[in-house]
């Protein structure tokens, strides 16, 4: 009988999107040559909020870290950023890489202030430590200070051939940004990391019984999001060129509208934030004239889609289709016809 | 034999209330152990203690020899200790199957070999089988407590700790689960079983201690214990000289 069982994960429908996935990530990588520099620039700044609601929903959505300090993985990478291409010499790219790293290794001290607190406590504590940052930023005087700097015209020239062949190196690595952020969102989801994760979610104390150690996992996670967020955050000033600790270490830049993506976008859901940030930059496309008005219209969107579809746009059509489009559940599939198999079940 | 458990002079009190006055205890392995008690007697708070979920304020754990003492409850499931709830506690919405298998990989202290199908054969042992892939929340009673069963079993405990399993099922359906917990002692697993309905109980432990107000009040044989008249009025309510 052994061997008789084995695990099962994809749908029909999730083998179909992941292909329909590839072929737009095809798309995507010949951007350069179908689309203007300001499209380029327009797509490039989608993906940095991609990753950062990516990882904001991993933190909030899959472990239950509802963090409103985000910003500060932002501002310490694009300050990472500035301050290894400016006094490092390191080439950007390399620097942006090196910025994640920083901000996952700061990520290690904060999780042992924060972890302290539980729920309401650990969001407003977030946000003190991001605004920590801010002042600590603000204190640089080699990057500016409190008024900040610009990136040196050296650097940016000094990166590649020419303004256009900038310009695609900036959009490539935006590109490769949100594949590294998603594929590794959806690597550590679906390993067993991602199974305790779920269990965690669903009943903790049943998932520390069990053998789930909850505050490693939840580390291993905070980690991980610091690292996406403070490379989304280099490459964000990389394209601005600019940076100051108000602008780095923002709230409403860098988690208001995050979160505002991943909840309309639907939470604990992976394509969730892609959904929620293309319709974030749509409404903001089409709103962008009417000025105040239209944060407002942003709210009411948001209010609408929190009582019609409280799991957002995603979660309304898998709700309503039964759509998974990346299905993390495992599904015991056996020799034997004797095991009932509709995928009606499980939500994560 | 050497015993796997042994509690020495455990001590735990909630304000006012003592769940565990200076509780010795020693469990040799293999053995089956019944606890019965009135409510509130610290049956369940014990079991805290010796998962580690409920701190206790004195006295020591021994586990296998060793002082369970500032090991977390993740631990303790990997050095071999499993607990079902007398209240279940599935990981709702996650299949059937899933439950066990993250018991199976997190709380087992070597994974090595093939979890899925160990998790598909307990499913089968356990009458679960049929429901791998459903959501654990949409489970009746009776299989949300062979499925509490199924997923300490998963983690493949030395010793197994269940809580009320029986409490709240019908005659037939106690009578199925009472053969399942007898296949399980017949692999060797101690078992300690808090359980009210003491028919089943009896019919499977070797030995059954009494717990009332946080002490031992009666220990030994099943059925010689359950006559003493002292256990009689305190668990029963039948005065002792009716």
């Amino acid at each position: 009988m052994s061997g008789a069982f084995t695990i099962t994960r994809g749908t029909r429908v999730s083998r179909i999107l992941a292909v329909g996935a590839f072929a737009a990530l095809a798309a995507l990588a010949c951007a350069p040559l179908w689309a203007q520099a300001s499209s380029l620039n327009l797509l490039t700044q989608i993906f940095a909020y991609v990753a950062l609601a990516t990882m904001w929903n991993l933190l909030a959505g899959f472990s239950g870290l509802v963090s409103v300090g985000q910003q500060a993985y932002v501002g310490i990478g694009g300050y990472a950023l500035f301050a290894l291409t400016i006094v490092g010499g390191l080439h950007p790219l390399v620097a942006l890489v090196a910025a994640g790293v920083i901000g996952g290794l700061i990520a290690i001290p904060v999780a042992g202030l924060l972890f302290r607190l539980r729920g309401a406590y650990f969001a407003i504590g977030s946000w003190v430590v991001a605004e920590v940052f801010r002042l600590l930023a603000s204190q640089i005087s080699s990057l500016g200070g409190g008024s900040g700097t610009s990136l040196p015209a050296r650097i940016v020239t000094g990166m590649a051939d020419g303004r256009q062949a900038r310009e695609f190196m900036i959009y490539w690595t935006g590109l490769a940004l949100v594949m590294v952020v998603l594929g590794l969102t959806i690597l550590l989801l679906r390993s067993r990391w991602g199974l305790a994760l779920r269990a965690i979610h669903h009943n903790e104390l049943a998932a520390r019984s069990n053998g789930v150690e909850v505050t490693r996992i939840k580390l291993l996670v905070y980690v991980v999001a610091g690292f996406g967020t403070a490379m989304a955050g280099a490459l964000i000033f990389l394209q601005k060129l600019r940076i100051s600790p108000d602008a780095a270490f923002s709230v409403n830049d860098w988690t208001a509208f995050v979160i505002f993506m991943a909840v309309i976008g639907g939470v604990g859901r992976i394509e969730g934030p892609i959904i929620g940030a293309i319709l974030f930059f749509f409404l903001r496309q089409a709103l962008s004239d009417l000025g105040s008005v239209y944060l407002m219209m942003l709210g009411l969107v948001a209010i609408v889609i929190m009582l019609r579809a409280p799991r957002g746009v995603a979660g309304w059509v898998a709700d309503r289709f039964g759509f998974e489009p990346v299905p993390l559940e495992r599904r015991l599939a056996s020799s034997k016809p004797n095991i009932e198999s509709k995928p009606e079940s499980a939500h994560v | 034999m050497a015993p796997i458990l042994q509690l020495d002079s455990i001590s735990k009190r909630f304000g006012a209330v003592v769940v565990a006055d200076g509780l010795d205890l020693m469990v040799p392995q293999g053995e089956a152990l019944g606890v019965i008690g009135p409510n509130g007697a610290g049956k369940t708070s014990l079991f805290g203690m010796i998962t580690g979920t409920l701190p206790q304020d004195g006295g020591r754990v021994l586990f296998a020899g060793e002082d369970l003492a500032g090991l977390s409850p993740a631990m303790r499931c990997r050095r071999g200790v499993a607990r079902s709830f007398q209240v279940p506690q599935p990981f709702g919405g996650m299949s059937v199957f899933e439950n066990l298998l993250v018991a199976a990989e997190f709380g087992r202290a070597d994974r090595s070999g093939d979890l899925t199908t160990a998790c598909a054969e307990i499913l089968e042992r356990c009458g679960l089988i049929n429901q791998a892939n459903r959501p654990a929340g949409s489970l009746t009673l009776l299989q949300r407590k062979r499925l509490e069963l199924a997923r300490a079993l998963a983690s493949r405990p030395q010793l197994l700790l269940l809580d009320e399993v029986a409490g709240g099922l019908t005659e037939e359906e106690c009578h199925a689960l009472v053969g399942l917990v007898r296949d399980v002692k017949e692999t060797g697993v101690t078992i300690i079983w808090i359980e009210h309905i003491v028919h089943a109980l009896v019919a499977v432990v070797d030995r059954l201690v009494v717990l009332h107000g946080g002490a031992f009040i009666a220990d030994g044989e099943p059925r010689e214990v359950i006559r003493r008249p002292q256990v009689m009025e305190i668990y029963m309510g039948i005065p002792a000289d009716a």
